[in-house]
């Protein structure tokens, strides 16, 4: 897998740390206790096309979202993740 | 087939070629009291164990492949009862004692070889948690010994001992671990459960649950048609999520790939099973000659089966960091297995929030080893709808509870077990 980040061009997959499945919203704090079950511990666990939040700590230190498809590494679509840290992005 | 000294000189005599097959490939019967998903390791194991301690014989294991295609078949071979947390400590225990009685009880060669399994230290921190994890191991029962440099120089004078970052200064040896033939094993279960009237059912892929009006599982739609069933366990490690998503349940597991590597053979080498302390590298010596390893999982949700060049250099680099003499060795094959990463890196085996359907699963990359124990208390579960005393604790709602066992202590980022 190489990854061709949106600032750096492409890229080899050691440079990237990944995050997980980029869906899951943090609740408001005053949400109840099964939304931030759900949050912090239950996944759809895709085997399909996932979007997906990793960064480029081998790069330009920007975290980015990526699609990708689970079953064949196959990366269709990266872009700055906005807001999320992104060091070269604003919100 | 029964296996003995006699059948071997049998076949012996008639040049080995009348050796009958160890286990029937049955056709599906319209019902079961139990059906197993998933015949690997661990579904062929809870079948055998529901007709041998249970007396439930009229069970099926469905595999939609061949027996043994997917992590039964992928992985290092490594057996141990190493585990410092209350939960894993008795589990991995309980395993390991039916690991030295496998062969008897299933009258099968699953070539368990009790050769030791050393975890290297590095660091007096990394020393002490080690005398913490032995003391742990030996007031529960199970060997355990810290060795000091001198005697792991003794035991593995291969080692390097030159090297000023990550000094080997002794190891956490525990004699009774080892290796065993991980598809001996598959073939060893799927024999023993076959004479016991198990139904083993290949090419056989769920596709769904049949649930009554109570939303009770009644049985199972399969590509070889509706099978009707009392209950139905999952041992399907790996697809987890994919199989529980047929019946409407979200697990707190992904998927991750985990790449394992086989060199060529060379001459008999390790006397044992070592890993490597301030990296993730685990190695074996195969019987072939081959030095079996690992590290760790690649770090990104997958079901491809296949991993990418970044830990296998990682790898690679933890051996080399040991045995420099490996980099004349060359690779001789490398592959990937699925593994269901809990959120905790502790395995699931309990009933489901379904009526009917219990589940086992979350293996991460530990579920050689807990072949035999799991296929027993999932098969007692499954018999007498309560947890054995040794997995109790690893219920399925333990995470809403606070009640994750985290032997690592990384909190729920699976990708970190």
């Amino acid at each position: 897998m190489r990854i061709v980040c949106p600032f750096c061009g492409e890229r080899e997959l050691g440079e990237f740390t990944y995050l997980g499945d980029a869906k899951p919203q943090r609740p408001a704090a005053d949400a109840s206790e099964d939304a931030v079950y759900d949050y912090v511990y239950l996944r759809d666990n895709i085997a399909g096309v996932m979007s997906e939040h990793w960064y480029h700590g081998g790069g330009c230190r920007s975290w980015l979202k990526i699609t990708r498809n689970t079953l064949t590494h196959e990366i269709s679509t990266v872009e700055p993740a906005a807001g999320a840290g992104a060091a070269k992005v604003g919100a | 087939m029964k296996y003995s000294i006699f059948s071997l000189a049998r076949a012996a005599l008639s040049g080995h070629k009348n050796w009958q097959r160890t286990w029937r490939d049955a056709t599906p019967k319209d019902r079961y009291d139990v059906v197993v998903i998933g015949g690997g390791g661990h579904g062929l194991a809870t079948a055998w164990f529901l007709a041998s301690e249970h007396g439930i014989r009229n069970v099926a294991v469905l595999e939609k492949g061949w027996i043994g295609s997917g992590n039964a078949g992928r992985n290092t071979t490594i057996i141990r009862s190493n585990y410092g947390l209350p939960g894993n400590t008795g589990f991995y225990e309980l395993s390991m004692k039916l690991w030295e009685r496998m062969e008897q009880d299933l009258n099968y060669n699953t070539m368990v070889s009790q050769r030791g399994v050393i975890n290297l230290y590095h660091s007096d921190a990394q020393r002490d948690a080690y005398a913490r994890r032995g003391n742990t191991m030996r007031i529960n029962g199970i060997d355990a010994e810290l060795l000091d440099l001198a005697a792991v120089k003794k035991m593995m004078p291969f080692l390097n001992f030159d090297n000023a970052r990550f000094p080997v200064q002794g190891g956490l040896l525990q004699r009774r671990g080892g290796t065993a033939r991980h598809d001996a094993v598959v073939w060893g279960y799927a024999h023993a459960a076959s004479a016991l009237g198990v139904d083993i059912i290949q090419n056989c892929e769920v596709t769904g649950f049949v649930r009554d009006a109570n939303g009770k599982v009644t049985g199972v739609e399969t590509s070889r048609g509706r099978i009707g069933a009392g209950k139905v366990g999952m041992a399907v490690a790996g697809s987890s999520s994919r199989v529980a998503s047929m019946a409407g349940l979200r697990l707190p597991i992904e998927s991750h790939v985990l790449q394992a590597f086989v060199s060529e053979a060379i001459k008999p080498l390790l006397p044992n099973v070592m890993t490597f302390g301030a990296g993730h590298f685990y190695v074996s010596q195969s019987d072939k000659g081959g030095l079996v390893f690992g590290g760790d999982i690649d770090g990104y949700n997958s079901y491809a089966q296949r991993g990418n060049m970044p830990v296998m250099e990682d790898v690679c680099e933890g051996g080399m960091a040991l045995m420099p003499m490996i980099g004349r060795v060359r690779l001789l094959r490398q592959w990937g297995g699925v593994m269901d990463m809990s959120m905790d890196g502790t395995p699931i085996i309990d009933k489901t929030p379904v009526d009917g359907l219990y589940l086992n699963a979350g293996w991460c990359y530990g579920g050689f080893k807990a072949t035999p124990g799991s296929g027993f208390v999932f098969a007692h579960l499954l018999a007498r709808d309560e947890s054995h005393e040794e997995a109790a604790r690893f219920r399925l709602d333990r995470f809403r509870r606070g009640a994750a066992i985290d032997e690592k202590g990384v909190g729920a980022q699976p990708n970190l077990h």
